[in-house]
């Protein structure tokens, strides 16, 4: 009998390959599990609908429970049946963001702390950043570019 | 009131037509726009707005590619075939949204691309999405509900991108604000039919696919006039020479999708 944990278990093997610290349990993309004799099927919600890795995790996600539960069918959808939003992040997840350089998402634009010397006096550089989830910040304490998860 | 999801809707072909042909708008908007605004890579005015650029263009296709696979699940065909091989007259974005990001432009050859015109046709796209978006969050088709409720999270930021730029561009000095005020005059002798859900809007209201569609109207020109407002830009009256909510298009529709789709009908097959 496979239990809901255990799906969770490798699914916490699984990472955004843009975020390589968090894994897609601790990011909140996980919607919902369901595991049976028979069938593990797992809901995915992405984080921003235009990310371009969401089909390469899913993909991902479905091989690594294939592998894990090899006499049941696994299937993995992607949908909107919840809107991600970044307080979904667990705080293990906002951990790993913050060793990895990225500042975790605040509850404004404006509510942000440098992950590298913790200054809260940063500058927003651009709105945009190097994927659809960051904004660049620069810190005026440390003098370090930043990336900051962008609040949803 | 009782949601529907693809299957149910399926079975019903009164509301599968105006369902699909809504969709059909919110894909081909957000792709056309993807398309154009994917053009300035690597010549946006400065480094970061490049960056910027690049990420608003890869969520507009992104957005599009959502719309797309809906439309895949009502049983309209492959979504990668319903972006890449559609022909200009199935279209339904609006037309502005089509019209290359300068005069005379060849992307290749010579890129001679209006910034002042590429934010401010932005700026027009993103507030009817917003209207349109909050409207649909009460769809009666839910998966459309909920993908309306996750895109809008998303589009502010684009919005206030394009605010921005028009703010800096309308205080900056006389020559940006003349450019500006140029650009607005352009985007409002094809603004028409952006603002618009095309010949089904009464099935859509009546069905509560698109319920408040007035309202989502107005709401868009009281934001567009509150804004032009606040800039102290002049804003004319909105002309409609063509109708791209029934099809009708430029040539420079047919000649975007012709650059779009030439890898992908090399082999519409191939496995990515």
């Amino acid at each position: 009998m496979i239990g809901e944990e255990d799906v969770y278990r490798v699914l916490e093997q699984v990472h955004d390959p843009e975020i390589r610290a968090v894994n897609i349990v601790d990011l909140g993309m996980v919607w919902d599990v369901k595991a049976s004799d028979h069938v593990v099927h797992v809901t995915l919600i992405p984080t921003f609908v235009g990310c371009s890795a969401q089909t390469i995790i899913q993909r991902v996600a479905e091989s690594r429970l294939a592998a894990a539960f090899p006499d049941v069918r696994v299937a993995v959808d992607l949908n909107l049946s919840g809107s991600w939003h970044t307080d979904r992040i667990s705080e293990r997840g906002r951990e790993a963001l913050k060793q990895s350089g990225i500042a975790p998402p605040g509850k404004d634009l404006g509510d942000v702390a440098c992950p590298f010397c913790g200054s809260r006096d940063a500058a927003m550089e651009n709105l945009f950043a190097s994927t659809s989830c960051r904004s660049l910040y620069y810190c005026r304490a440390c003098h370090n570019p930043f990336e900051a998860f962008k609040p949803l | 009131m009782e949601r529907w999801t693809s299957d149910e809707v399926k079975n019903r072909p009164e509301a599968l037509k105006p369902l699909t042909d809504l969709l059909f708008q919110l894909a081909d908007d957000d792709l056309v726009i993807g398309y154009r605004d994917q053009e300035w890579l690597g010549l946006a005015p400065h480094i970061e707005e490049d960056v910027a650029f690049g990420s608003i263009a890869q969520e507009e296709i992104g957005h599009a590619a959502w719309y797309f696979r809906m439309l895949e699940e009502l049983g309209m065909g492959r979504a990668d075939d319903l972006a890449s091989l559609r022909e200009a007259r199935e279209r339904k974005n609006a037309v502005m949204l089509e019209l290359p990001n300068g005069e005379g432009a060849d992307y290749l050859t010579a890129p001679h691309f209006d910034w002042d015109w590429t934010i401010v046709r932005h700026y027009l796209h993103d507030v009817w999405e917003m209207a349109r978006l909050e409207a649909l969050k009460t769809s009666r088709y839910l998966p459309l509900a909920e993908a309306s409720e996750k895109i809008l999270s998303e589009k502010r930021y684009h919005r206030a991108h394009q605010e921005l730029w028009m703010r800096t561009m309308a205080r900056h000095d006389s020559v940006s604000r003349q450019k500006l005020e140029a650009a607005t005059a352009k985007a409002f002798q094809w603004l028409g039919d952006l603002p618009s859900v095309g010949p089904a809007e009464t099935a859509l209201e009546h069905l509560g696919i698109f319920s408040g569609v007035d309202e989502a109207k107005r709401a868009f020109w009281d934001q567009v006039d509150t804004f032009f407002g606040e800039l102290r830009i002049h804003r004319p009256e909105a002309a409609k020479p063509l109708d791209g909510r029934q099809g009708q298009h430029t040539p420079e529709l047919a000649r975007a999708l012709s650059t779009l789709s030439e890898v992908y009908r090399l082999d519409p097959t191939a496995k990515w």
